[in-house]
């Protein structure tokens, strides 16, 4: 069974068709990379895959839960999704924020000290995540699929806004969910940053993938 | 159990948030003291209509002001809601998370004009006030539900903050009769079981159609 089944599936917002028929298996192990320019429908796959956008029409199942169908809610703790903007609380720490998930998702909080090590921010857990920049509110998203372990990773340009060192930490992120036998899906604008990281890439180009 | 640890886990954030950022505390309770301080001037100064209308307006109050507790809660819930669903916790525990957080905030605003309801408008000491919590207990849990609801329902709509209270207001009317009457029936020395009863049903109801409405309302702004 493939961690993904994506078959003709639709999405329209507002009169407006973003995913127009995608098809795509995503099997154990492999790393799927998907470029397009601005637009193109890229996100709203992933979140599609996140099982947070339900499809109009077509069929998928993700983790073998049915999209659309209250299977998702079981699936979801095992789905990694950092996009375009860190999902934190802006009032609370980035030690606070990285616990709170870890106690509303089940995981052991302990970790959190350990995977701040990871991403270099040992130093910052107690700084408020409203006072924090771009970069450091990334690391702590990586932080928190660190401390995940999640079978299926998603990754909205997740270069954007870090830096080498940062880079190397999303590599290490992919190559840990693949060795423990999930996938990932990686979307960038840019197609030459999948090239060398993906098993196989895709281009996404008005809501069909090429 | 699971839950149950979610549900608490909401809660514990939301008042952590508040504790921080101090909405509640700074601004609503202010202007609800403030609103209840300014009712008298616009009444003349030779009745002594005040200590009868003075709970009426407290609770009035209570209602308007509560309800805008309720909505600085629901303000934050775009950022937390994709996270609290990667989590893996259901929307009916969203839900009651949420609302349990709102309405200690209702409460507190309860607690924080009471005195100042007595100081300003001296009403006849009720024996037996104390009969009233229960009825305040449901007040507040009844609008938390309440603007947790509204605040899903205008969910990404640019008039959100106007429509939600909109929205909201009219249906807090059950909640407060039930506890406006309540407290004037114990005033009278009669009982208040009747509408005691009325914000116990108004309160299930919401509860019904918060867990019910749950998924779709919350996964729809996702």
């Amino acid at each position: 069974m493939p961690l993904v089944s994506l078959s003709n599936i639709v999405v329209a917002r507002s009169g407006t068709t973003i995913l127009d028929g995608i098809d795509l298996d995503i099997e154990s192990g492999e790393i799927v990379g998907v470029s397009g320019s601005n637009g193109s429908g890229k996100t709203t796959l992933l979140r599609t895959m996140a099982t947070l956008v339900p499809p109009n029409a077509g069929n998928g199942t993700v983790l073998e839960a049915r999209l659309g169908t209250p299977d998702i809610y079981r699936v979801r703790p095992l789905i990694g999704l950092a996009g375009h903007q860190a999902t934190l609380v802006p009032e609370l720490t980035l030690g606070e924020n990285l616990r709170h998930f870890a106690r509303l998702a089940g995981i052991d909080q302990d970790l959190v000290p350990e995977v701040l090590e990871v991403v270099g921010l040992a130093d910052a857990a107690g700084l408020a995540a409203a006072r924090c920049s771009n970069g450091m509110k990334r690391r702590t998203d990586l932080a928190r699929l660190w401390m995940s372990s999640c079978r299926l990773l998603l990754l909205d340009e997740p270069e954007a806004g870090l830096d080498d060192d940062a880079v190397a930490i999303v590599d290490a992120l992919i190559k840990r969910c693949v060795a423990r036998g999930g996938g990932a899906v990686v979307v960038s604008h840019d197609a030459g940053a999948l090239h060398g990281r993906c098993s196989r890439t895709r281009e996404m180009k008005d809501g069909l993938l090429q | 159990m699971t839950s149950t640890r979610q549900i608490v886990e909401i809660l514990r954030r939301e008042l952590l948030i508040e504790r921080r950022a101090g909405e509640v505390i700074t601004i609503v309770v202010p202007f609800a003291a403030l609103a209840l301080a300014l009712a008298p001037l616009a009444l003349p100064v030779d009745t002594d209509v005040l200590p009868r209308i003075g709970p009426a307006l407290y609770w009035l109050i209570a209602l308007l002001f509560g309800l805008q507790a309720t909505m600085r809660s629901a303000s934050q819930e775009s950022e937390v809601s994709e996270l609290e669903a990667m989590a893996g916790v259901d929307p009916a525990v969203r839900f009651a998370g949420r609302s349990l957080a709102a309405a200690v905030l209702v409460f507190g605003v309860l607690v924080a004009l009471a005195p100042l309801m007595v100081v300003l408008y001296a009403p006849a000491p009720v024996p037996g006030w104390p009969a009233i919590i229960p009825s305040a207990l449901l007040l507040a849990a009844g609008l938390g539900m309440l603007g947790v609801l509204a605040g899903d329902l205008t969910a990404g709509l640019r008039q959100r903050s106007a429509l939600a209270p909109l929205l909201a207001v009219p249906l807090g009317v059950p909640l407060l009769m039930g506890s406006a009457q309540g407290f004037d029936y114990l005033a009278r020395g009669a009982g208040i079981l009747t509408w005691t009863l009325l914000l116990l049903a108004t309160d299930l109801v919401l509860a019904i159609v918060g867990v019910v409405t749950a998924r779709h309302l919350q996964e729809a702004k996702l």
